[in-house]
């Protein structure tokens, strides 16, 4: 098994990511921990409840219930973007020249990297939100579907609708898909050329982490004891195909991440386990014993070859690959 | 050191009642008094509680139909996201408190505590606590359907502002009260002043403790008052329903809501669990609270029942003690409730 460099964090990791070198984790108590030296900052006044790398890799944009927006580099040092009083910013995504949007109940906010914001109010709350991968546009995932906005445009949102909650949302690397995560444990997808509906079914659980596999080829996806993956790669995507399964455990999987440069996914389940699984023959390395608590965390550093998770009860570490 | 593994179901109060109840009043009480417990508070009008309190969190109620072709499978999708946000802040509060609006129909609110898996880990659902204002509830019930479903669907009601009425329109409040819930405990007061411990913690959803709490839960109250349908007294000995007197009667408010009580002895299993789930499959969206004590033949244990609309919980509990009768009741409280058929199809499960 490869050497596990323990880290034991104050709170809930709400997310990990390396910035440049350096892991930083983000936890539901206020911390962010960067390094593993033991520094830790408090850029909020209470809990934070979503985080996300800026998409130059330099910095990570926490939301908080003191209803700010801060970014905090690989330094530590922080700076607040935003102030919205009581709201809770429990929805955060990072998009292209330093843009960030963030959402709090049927409201979302886009600051670009220029300062210029902009704001939209939705007819339903917002359930999750992510940036196309070129252009300022942001698709914004809610009650009955997906509205596509293009901030600072006076176009109303292009709506793309399928009846349920949709709890989350990404964009496909190559940004022709919409794929949401849905309250009715299942995906929906767009393929925004033909407006061609996908439904992958059949989860046992919420989906709650998605990972798209290098070069998008493949949607990894958490809510069942086997890791479900959605080939994206053929003419018409993944309907009519099998998905990939990997893993396989009465544990469900709770945290996907697939390797940077690689076909292999990292698989963090709800007693803490972590494995890692290759998509050719479904080989698997341990890479984490249960320890009881959730993976609700896990991020690659850019080489691949270490991983960081983080678990609900703060425990937290780096596995590495190359020792 | 050993990773600590994940925690107990955090409780969860339901604060309900119409507007002008008391419910900011208690809630403050709440947020202010030393009971030892730190509540997280949801409510929907925040700029009504004067207190700066960084775990009270302001959501739009957002009541949604679940995608699974059930109309009455609805949940709060703003208490999913919250209840979820607050998993990530563990450690620092004890108990959740969810307010909502005067006019919010109960039902969405308790459903999320059932039917969203995430919710359902790391809460249970405690208690629903309607406040009912003593002076306006009678006007409220011609006028607000909702004022009806919150008294009919709770497990606790604060009958609230009880020095502004007069002792014969207190019992006239009360007796519809128990009208439309035979089976919720009435806490009488003034200002809110209820003792908390009355409404906090009661663990009316926790199957295994409705008994231990009072083992009569399904008969009616001391104070035992009439239905539509009742022609009798009130007298207040104690479960000695001789069922003779005729006169006196308190007249009731006619209410959509009813409740039907169903009495038998001991049932065969596989008929009663199959009446139950075609029962409330069919008539779920009336049907707003069931909760029984069943007797199944062959079956040294007994079985505690109850449901919302169509979610039905049940399981065998503790063992049926030496002297007890074993004895099986049912109760429904719902809309348009066929007494007959209901007690038709509840003696054809007998064993």
């Amino acid at each position: 098994m490869p050497s596990t460099t323990p880290l034991s964090l104050t709170g809930y990791v709400v997310w990990t990511g390396y910035l440049g070198n350096v892991p930083v984790f983000a936890c539901g108590d206020g911390a962010i921990a960067l390094g593993t030296a033991g520094k830790v900052v408090r850029p909020h006044a209470g809990g934070i409840l979503a985080a996300v790398a800026s998409d130059d890799g330099k910095a990570v944009f926490t939301g908080g219930d003191d209803g700010k927006v801060v970014r905090t580099d690989a330094e530590g040092t922080s700076t607040v973007l935003a102030e919205k009083g009581r709201k809770w910013i429990d929805q955060i995504a990072a998009g292209p020249n330093g843009a960030v949007a963030f959402a709090s109940g049927r409201t979302v906010w886009v600051i670009e990297g220029n300062g210029r914001s902009h704001e939209l109010t939705r007819p339903r709350a917002v359930g999750g939100l992510a940036f196309f991968p070129k252009g300022l546009r942001v698709a914004i995932a809610g009650y009955n579907g997906v509205g596509l906005w293009f901030p600072g445009t006076a176009a109303e949102p292009q709506e793309l609708e399928w009846k349920g909650s949709h709890v989350g949302v990404t964009l496909s690397p190559d940004g022709a898909n919409v794929i949401t995560t849905m309250q009715e444990m299942a995906l929906h997808g767009w393929r925004l050329r033909d407006g061609q509906h996908m439904r992958m079914t059949g989860y046992p659980a919420k989906v709650k982490s998605v990972s798209w596999s290098v070069k998008g080829r493949f949607l990894a996806t958490s809510g069942a004891g086997v890791s479900v993956l959605w080939p994206f790669h053929y003419k018409d995507g993944p309907m009519g195909k099998a998905p990939l399964e990997l893993g396989g455990r009465q544990e469900m999987v709770t945290a996907v991440a697939c390797h940077p440069g690689e076909e292999i996914v990292a698989l963090g389940h709800e007693d803490g386990m972590i494995l890692l699984s290759r998509f050719s023959d479904r080989e698997e390395v341990l890479l984490h014993r249960p320890n009881g608590a959730q993976v609700t965390a896990l991020a690659w550093s850019r080489d691949g070859l270490e991983l960081a998770f983080g678990c609900d009860t703060g425990a937290a570490g780096l596995v590495d690959l190359a020792g | 050191m050993s990773a600590p593994t994940s925690a107990a179901p955090i409780p969860v109060t339901v604060l309900t009642g119409y507007l002008g109840a008391g419910k900011t009043t208690l809630l403050n009480r709440i947020l202010t008094e030393d009971h030892g417990k730190r509540y997280a508070v949801i409510v929907n009008e925040f700029g009504e509680i004067g207190i700066d309190n960084d775990l009270i969190v302001d959501t739009d109620e957002e009541v949604f139909e679940m995608n699974n072709g059930c109309i009455c499978c609805t949940v709060r999708g703003d208490l999913i996201r919250v209840v979820e946000n607050l998993a990530k802040r563990r450690g620092s509060f004890d108990a959740i408190l969810v307010e909502t609006t005067g006019i919010a129909d109960p039902v969405p609110v308790a459903q999320t505590f059932f039917m969203d898996e995430e919710v359902r880990k790391m809460s249970r659902l405690d208690a629903v606590v309607t406040l009912v204002d003593a002076k306006h509830f009678l006007d409220r019930l011609g006028d607000a359907p909702e004022a009806e479903d919150q008294v009919a669907f709770a497990d606790v009601v604060v009958l609230n502002k009880t020095d502004l009425v007069t002792p014969e329109e207190l019992r006239e409040v009360e007796l519809t009260i128990r009208q439309l819930n035979p089976y919720c405990t009435i806490h009488k007061t003034t200002r809110s002043q209820v003792a908390l411990d009355a409404i906090l913690d009661r663990g009316s959803f926790d199957l295994q403790r409705v008994l231990e709490l009072d083992p009569h839960f399904l008969e009616p109250e001391d104070e035992h008052v009439c239905g539509p349908d009742c022609d009798h007294d009130h007298h207040h000995h104690h479960h000695d329903h001789d069922h003779h007197h005729h006169h006196g009667h308190v007249t009731t408010h006619a209410t959509d809501v009813t409740s039907v009580s169903l009495k038998g002895g001991t049932l065969d299993p596989n008929k009663i669990l199959a009446w139950i789930t075609e029962t409330t499959q069919a008539q779920g969206p009336n049907i707003l609270r069931l909760k029984g004590i069943l007797s199944f033949k062959d079956e040294p244990l007994r079985y505690v029942v109850q449901g919302v609309h169509m979610i039905v919980e049940g399981d065998l509990q503790r063992a049926w003690k030496d002297g007890e009768p074993r004895e099986s009741r049912l109760v429904f409280i719902g809309r348009h409730l066929d007494k007959a058929a209901l007690e038709a199809g509840f003696q054809a499960c007998m064993a």
